[in-house]
């Protein structure tokens, strides 16, 4: 080997040796541990800054309010039986008493009396006679830390208010529909606007998106066609949310407003006639979660063995046999799971619906897809864009429901993976 | 060659440490003491002790499995750096246990380097694949020769002296390899460990990495792992014969001067191994 | 049929056979295709629409005698009630938030990729990362609330309540960015753990410490990965609606000021659509110009990401 030169002895001190390398040694691992504690610092300020997220929704979700009762409950007693005690007939003398005949003629027209409930009567008695009035609320860190302050505070600056601590969210919240008042205000209609949104969204986006991705992993050619629907769909992935919503309103409010509004079925509600509907909502958030479901299923079907493929084409399947009965079961766990992501995402998206026209009050239930919207994330929208602290307080309530909602549905998708997965490991 | 070991693996060391050292000062370039090597509960090297001798080489040889890369990696505490694995037993390195508590990792290997099975060129030029092997560990003289002469002892300059600011990566198998090694001994270690170095080259590569040895070891204690019997009996001064128990792991069989175990081994299993493979 | 009939009887193939195993048109099967076909191509019409909707509305926008394109890239006053459409401010005030989101996310997010993927143990990375997951999940209304109810009470805290306005860019970046993190995180070190092991082996053999094994060699070999994941970031943070149409403020403003309220391109076009709006207005039309300058900035964005990506998978994949 004559391009081989001698190699010098490795005893040559170019390197530091000894103390030098020492001290320099030092300085490197001095240097490694400053950054190692940046690091570690970073990925604290991290968590610190999710975990202040979290921290924030529940303190301002919980807490002290002031209450001012319009009349005592003590003062509505009967010959010492407390308000609590008292009967049916006995509540109704109380109504008959407070309220105006008119009122009164309302309410036995809506339901008459004689069929009501003690319990809902009792309810009248609170919500007409009693009528509470929350007149401040503090935040639970508050609450806990200052609460002689703001024993004081209330005795100054709200004579007459009592001090009570409110879980704001609570079963009447998720029961009572959209108020003015905060003390009465709920999420039902919100959270049943956002189940038919969501529900008919996926009703359209899943087999269309499914479809989608067996097109491109099972018959599409390489061709530049194919290739090009490839690249758009990984594109639309990208494109902000808000950009759909002007599609929406466009295409699906504007432009189908025959359809959206109901009116060539024969539906046309003057209130809805404007193609501002939940039908107009699922059809826009169903282009949004087109390609996360598409990419999600095509990734599924991708990890298919080939070995499951040709096993079926060797005892004569047709294609669609084959993908049919062997391939789309055994991706399906993981098509579900693309599926119920994309769900979430289409449960917590604002701006589109904004965009394509939520309404800013309704009061009672949709009914259907011609029905005018609104959806959890609209309404805690709605309610922090509000300058008053109380309507903080139900945006905060209304985001617990929406992130265990959330919760919820990622956890059945655990759950239906692996419930999928052992059944056809025994089967 | 005084001082031949033939350990095997139930021979215990005596407690002799002062001459023991003593005699490591003259021609024991390394040794490992009662070397067990654990991923979690499993033992992949069991009780292998062994003394490397001075500016020579040293093979391992065994069947797949039986641990010779950890073995080979426990020498310079590289499998540290395995999540869940665990030395126990000592190597001395320059009368000092390199996994003694205060012995910095990183100046073990700055002084046992280590080629591995499997070319692994940073993605950075030719030139700084060297340059900066070098630069961490505070060279401070001329750059260019250092990579020159670092390239011409790897045996690589001609090859690659017209490249030296391409990419690392767009050189052949063979020359990454040789690249390799050229970093390896651009930071003069005392000890280069090769695993298979050749393993993934031609018999022409192959044949230039077994004379780059040869050169080297005039310098430098290599110890090499390799599948190749012939290999072994072409470069090797010591072979080490490591074996799996039935728990598989893996354990010293027969350690000698190559001529003395592939001519005419003191164990059976050396022997059928070495014909097995061999003939 | 017939030859499947033939072949279990065991029948010799007759002359008819030949004739059975030609191929036959499967009329239904070719019907599936054509479904499956119209499906995956719904994704170009979307586009499509997006396209022709945007620039036909737009186009209506330029057309009006009242706007040209030169005012509209050229000014920076937006009011479209005095017929100003110069769309600056909106500009400025999403590069304001952009900004400020980056100087959130990029150090945090980096030294926690690097922190997850060189130093932390097994378990932490496994248990993080799903959180990491999980926290990119939550709504971006769920950011804007806790923008207005608690970082910018923060802000005004530490800075003043003269000197921080209860809307501001700051806060609104500030959230964005934590928006962002999980995002950023989570794809730096899916590139960085995608860096292959005999890189570190090599560095570490060489005597490098971890520090420098990560710094020189990990973070360089994964540089495209991570450009990917801090353009996708940005293509978020500008694309971000709801958090600055809560805590960045309503009304356009040309300001450099970030403790001032101002609004961006998304704010803008939530605020004005959530109103009354009637169609063919030049309100209207005026917010299709906006979402077009939208749309081409994002698009860009993900398309220079999925280029680096390209990248970073032809040398590792
Ligand atoms: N990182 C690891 N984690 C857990 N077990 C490991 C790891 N690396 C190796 N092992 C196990 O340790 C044993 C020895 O492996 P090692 O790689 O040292 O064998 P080897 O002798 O080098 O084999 P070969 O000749 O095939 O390279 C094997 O049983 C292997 O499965
Ligand atoms: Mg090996």
């Amino acid at each position: 080997m004559n391009t081989l030169s001698a190699p010098s002895a490795p005893t040559v001190r170019y390197l530091p040796e000894g103390d030098s390398f020492r001290s320099h040694m030092a300085a490197r691992h001095k240097k490694g541990t400053l950054w190692l504690t940046i690091f570690q610092a970073a990925t604290l300020v991290s968590i610190l800054a999710l975990t202040a997220l979290l921290y924030n929704i529940i303190n301002q979700s919980f807490g002290w309010v002031a209450v001012r009762n319009q009349v005592e409950p003590e003062a509505l007693a009967i010959e010492g039986t407390p308000l609590e005690e008292l009967s049916k007939e006995q509540l109704i003398t109380i109504l008959e008493a407070y309220i105006s005949k008119g009122v009164m003629r309302r309410l036995e027209s809506e339901k008459p009396f004689s069929v009501r409930s003690r319990e809902d009567v009792y309810q009248l008695v609170e919500e007409r006679v009693i009528n509470p009035e929350i007149l401040r609320s503090w935040p639970l860190a508050d609450s806990l830390l200052r609460r002689s302050a703001i024993h004081q505070e209330v005795v100054e600056t709200f004579p007459g208010a009592r001090l009570q601590f409110r879980a704001w969210i609570n079963p009447q919240f998720l029961r009572a529909p959209q108020s003015a008042n905060p003390a009465k205000a709920g999420v039902r209609t919100a959270m049943l606007g956002s189940l038919w949104i969501v529900g008919l969204t996926i009703l359209v986006a899943f087999p269309v998106g499914v479809g989608a991705a067996i097109y491109l992993e099972e018959y599409a050619a390489d061709n530049p066609l194919n290739r090009l629907i490839q690249t758009n769909i990984n594109n639309l992935a990208g494109v902000p949310s808000i950009i759909y919503g002007m599609l929406g309103l466009a295409i699906f409010v504007r432009g189908l407003e025959p359809v959206t509004s109901g009116a060539i079925f024969g539906l046309s509600d003057p209130t809805t006639a404007n193609g501002r509907t939940v039908i107009s909502a699922s059809l826009t958030l169903a282009l949004l979660i087109l390609p996360l479901i598409i990419i999600n299923a095509q990734e599924a079907i991708r990890a298919v063995p080939r070995s499951l493929r040709e096993a079926s084409y060797a005892v004569g399947a047709t294609h669609w046999q084959t993908i049919w009965h062997h391939v789309l079961p055994s991706a399906l766990p993981g098509i579900l799971t693309g599926t119920i992501f994309a769900m979430s995402r289409a449960m917590g998206e604002t701006a589109p619906l904004v965009v394509v026209g939520a309404s800013t009050f309704i009061a009672h239930d949709p009914t259907g897809p011609f029905s005018k919207f609104t959806s959890l994330p609209i309404q805690i929208y709605q309610w922090t864009a509000r300058p008053q602290d109380l309507f903080r307080n139900l945006a905060a309530a209304a985001i617990i429901v929406l992130l265990v909602l959330l919760l919820a549905f990622n956890a059945v998708a655990i759950i239906l993976r692996n419930r999928y997965r052992s059944k056809r490991r025994e089967g | 060659m005084t001082a031949i070991h033939v350990l095997t693996a139930t021979a215990r060391l005596a407690p002799v440490q002062a001459l023991a050292a003593a005699r490591c000062e003259s021609d024991c370039a390394l040794e490992a003491r009662q070397l067990s090597v654990y991923y979690g509960a499993f033992r992949a090297v069991k009780d292998v002790s062994l003394k490397i001798q001075r500016q020579k080489i040293t093979a391992l040889i065994g069947p797949s499995g039986c641990g010779k890369s950890t073995f080979l990696r426990a020498l310079n505490r590289m499998n540290d750096l395995i999540p869940g694995s665990r030395t126990e037993g000592e190597v001395i390195f320059e009368g000092c246990n390199i996994y003694a508590p205060g012995v910095d990792p990183v100046e073990v290997r700055r002084r046992i380097g280590m080629v591995f099975q499997k070319p692994n060129p940073f993605p950075k030029s030719v030139y700084d694949n060297i340059a900066w092997a070098a630069r961490i560990n505070g060279f401070r003289g001329n750059m260019d020769d250092l990579v020159e002469q670092s390239l011409r002892q790897a045996a690589l300059w001609d090859e690659v002296k017209d490249k030296l600011r391409q990419s690392a990566l767009a050189l052949s198998g063979g020359q990454q390899q040789r690249l390799c090694i050229a970093r390896a001994i651009a930071i003069r270690p005392e000890i280069i460990l090769m695993d298979e170095p050749a393993s993934a080259l031609d018999p022409i590569a192959t044949l230039k990495i077994e004379d780059l040895m040869h050169e080297l070891v005039k310098n430098y204690t290599i110890i090499i792992v390799t599948h190749n019997m012939q290999q072994a009996a072409r470069v090797s001064d010591y072979t080490a014969f490591l074996m799996m128990d039935e728990d598989r792991a893996g354990y010293l069989v027969e350690y000698g001067p190559t001529d003395e175990v592939f001519t005419n081994p003191k164990d059976r299993r050396t022997e059928e191994y070495i014909t097995g493979r061999f003939g | 049929m017939n030859t499947r009939y033939a072949l279990i009887r065991g029948q010799r193939p007759s002359s008819s056979a030949q004739a059975a195993l030609q191929r036959k048109p499967r009329w239904h099967e070719m019907a599936i295709q054509g479904f499956l076909f119209f499906c995956g191509a719904l994704s170009i019409l979307t586009t499509a629409g997006i396209v022709l909707i945007l620039g036909r509305e737009s186009w209506l926008f330029f057309r009006s005698p009242e706007v040209s394109l030169r005012e509209f890239l050229g000014t920076t006053k937006w009011q479209p009630s005095i017929g100003q459409f110069g769309i600056w401010p909106l500009v400025n005030a999403t590069m304001m938030t952009t900004f400020f989101a980056l100087l959130v996310a990029l150090p945090l997010g980096l030294c926690t990729a690097i922190y997850l993927s060189e130093y932390a143990s097994e378990r932490v990375r496994s248990s993080l990362k799903p959180v990491l997951e999980l926290l990119a999940g939550i709504p971006t209304v769920v950011y804007g609330y806790f923008a207005l109810t608690f970082v910018t009470p923060l802000l005004r805290g530490i800075l003043g309540r003269d000197v921080v306005e209860i809307y501001n860019t700051a806060s609104a970046g500030i959230v964005i960015g934590i928006l962002i993190l999980p995002l950023i995180t989570s794809m730096a070190e899916d590139a960085l753990n995608a860096v292959p092991r005999s890189l570190r082996e090599a560095s570490y053999a060489l005597g490098a410490t971890r520090l420098e094994t990560a710094a020189t060699i990990v973070l360089p070999a994964a540089t495209s990965g991570v450009a990917a994941a801090i353009i996708l970031a940005i293509s978020r943070a500008v694309g971000e609606t709801m958090i600055v149409a809560i805590a960045a403020g309503a009304g356009p403003a040309f300001t450099f000021n970030p403790f001032k309220a101002a609004e961006t391109m998304t704010g803008h076009i939530v605020r004005i659509s959530g109103g009354d709006l009637s169609y063919d207005s030049m309100d209207y039309n005026s917010l299709f110009a906006i979402g077009l300058v939208l749309f081409l900035i994002t698009f860009a964005l993900n398309i220079v990401s999925r280029w680096f990506v390209q990248r970073f998978r032809e040398v590792y994949e």
